[in-house]
Formats: C-alpha cells, sequence, structure tokens
C-alpha cells in the first residue's frame, strides 16, 4: 500500500502519522505543500494534525488553498483513500471534500485528553476491523474540533450512515456526538481524535491500530 | 480603492466566543447586554475597477467559510 502524508508549515503529527502508517505495512513518501503532484500509484494520502500556517483566517483554510490541495482533490475525485486527522479533518472541511465545518469548541478551551469513541460505523474501509459500536480510547488535542452542518446534511450523514466516530461524553460540543465522518463513496475519512497517536503501548492506548489495518487490509484484499 | 469585508457567523449557528463575552461583559457590570455576536473585518487594498463580483468570489472561495458564516461587502 502507498500513503502520502501532507506537510503544511505548522504541520506537527505528519512524523505520527507516517510511522503509525508504517507499522501497518504502507510505504510511505512525505508531501509537501507546494507540490502541485502527488507520487504515482498512490493509494491513500493522509492530511495529519497540526496547526498548519497558524490557523490564520480558519483552521485549515489557507492549507485548504495550497497546491498540494488541489492534487488531493484530484485524487478524492478518482476515488482514492484520504484521512483527515484533527487539522487534517479541518483541511477536508474547507475543501468540501467533507460536509460541515470545525467551531471553536463550545467551552472555549484547548483540549487535550484521551476521549472515548463509539465506532458508530464499522462499515466503512476504515473502520472495518472494529466492532460496530465498540468503544475505544484515542487522544483528542484541539481547539476547533466543534462540528456543526445544517440539519438537511445531518440527516444525510445519518441515513447513509456517514458517521463514522462518536464521543461518549461530548467533549467540545460537536452536534450528534460527532467525532468523524466519511464521505458518501467511503473513501475519505475525516475526524478529530488521533488515531495515529494510539498504536503504541507506550502512547497508552493502541485503539488506533486497527484503524491502520482495516485500510491496509482493505488494499491488500484489492 | 477599498473593500471591508465584514464575516459574522450564521444566524442560527452558536456563537460561544460572544455568548463568552456577553458573560464577561456582565461580570464588569454592564447591564442590558442581550447579545454579543463576534466577527472578522477584512480590509483589502483593491486596484481601481476591481469588481463587487471579483471580491464576491474572494469572500466565497476563502474569506469566509458559507458553510458557517455570511459575509458583508463595503467597497469605496
Amino acid at each position: 500500500m502507498k500513503a502520502a502524508v501532507v506537510v503544511f508549515p505548522g504541520s506537527n503529527c505528519d512524523r505520527d502519522m507516517a510511522v503509525a502508517l508504517q507499522q501497518a505495512g504502507a510505504d510511505v513518501t512525505m508531501v509537501w505543500h507546494k507540490d502541485a503532484t502527488l507520487p504515482e500509484g498512490l493509494d491513500l494520502v493522509a492530511v495529519p494534525g497540526g496547526f498548519s500556517f497558524g490557523d490564520y483566517l480558519r483552521c485549515g483554510a489557507i492549507a485548504g488553498q495550497s497546491p498540494i490541495c488541489r492534487a488531493v482533490a484530484d485524487h478524492a475525485v478518482r476515488g482514492g483513500f484520504v484521512l483527515g486527522v484533527c487539522n487534517g479533518f479541518q483541511v477536508l472541511t474547507e475543501t468540501h471534500l467533507l460536509p460541515g465545518a470545525l467551531m471553536r469548541n463550545a467551552g472555549l478551551k484547548f483540549i487535550c485528553k484521551t476521549a472515548s469513541l463509539r465506532v458508530s460505523s464499522a462499515d466503512t474501509p476504515f473502520t472495518a476491523r472494529y466492532d460496530q459500536d465498540q468503544l475505544i480510547r484515542i487522544p483528542v488535542a484541539h481547539h476547533d474540533g466543534n462540528y456543526v452542518a445544517d440539519d438537511v446534511t445531518l440527516a444525510k450523514l445519518r441515513d447513509n450512515d456517514q458517521i463514522a466516530f462518536t464521543y461518549v461524553g461530548n467533549p467540545n460540543g460537536s452536534v450528534h456526538d460527532i467525532a468523524g465522518v466519511i464521505s458518501e463513496n467511503r473513501r475519505v475519512l475525516g475526524m478529530m481524535p488521533h488515531p495515529e497517536r494510539a498504536v503504541d503501548a507506550i502512547h497508552g492506548s493502541i485503539d488506533g491500530q486497527a484503524l491502520f489495518r482495516s485500510l491496509i487490509g482493505q488494499l491488500a484484499d484489492a | 480603492m477599498k473593500a471591508t469585508v465584514t464575516v459574522m457567523l450564521k444566524q442560527g449557528v452558536l456563537d460561544p466566543q460572544g455568548e463568552a463575552i456577553r458573560h464577561a461583559l456582565g461580570a464588569l457590570g454592564f447591564e442590558g447586554v442581550e447579545g454579543v455576536r463576534q466577527g472578522k473585518v477584512i480590509e483589502l487594498d483593491l486596484a481601481d475597477g476591481t469588481t463587487e463580483d471579483a471580491v464576491k468570489a474572494m469572500c466565497d472561495r476563502l474569506l469566509a467559510n458559507t458553510v458557517i458564516e455570511s459575509y458583508r461587502i463595503d467597497l469605496k
């Protein structure tokens, strides 16, 4: 499986993401935001967490306009896999690859803790190795993770089983406790919690491993 | 010429920062503040002849996230 991790000025989870993907068996290339093209034959693009462009204007807004993001959008349109975590999720909503938006946390504070999540849909290539409704522990670290979408969008997300993860004990005010959503074609996943920070015993949780193994298993089966 | 773009959260989108400001004003003893909404103002210095449609495109593509924000353009 060939994966690329996008690096913006201010990304800070890019190397953790690369390690998590490599540990699950992926061949990983780092790509810079000014690159206009992705490597050939790529299966997955990961958009990592961090504070791209200092979170200026809105989190993910400037990164969303970078040359590499046009290539990421093309990759998504071709049916390629895309994983956006934290700031990466914000970039994917800013580029409209995923619906909704991420606002300032309802409590206004930056939240850094391990969150309990429910796997709300195990019927995705990213979550196939979890059980439906399995409870997992994954760290969150964000200031703007309060997911919002209009009622029409929310109804569509529910009807199409596009809500991948929900919080158990909502930390940030997200509507319907939404922690992660997947695109209609089930190839683009965005989530605020950091699965790449839960892939080694030293992290205190290895509940993120199944996400990377699901994806790589999916591609190996294909 | 100049354009002033005012970006606000849409009506109906809860503004937690505005709410915090309202509480703080109350704590300072200012009475009768029934609602606060916080937005941002972006000033653009533009070449003469830039059209309002061009500024509108800037708002739609970058300056505002129209999923949650609305904007107003004042051209001078």
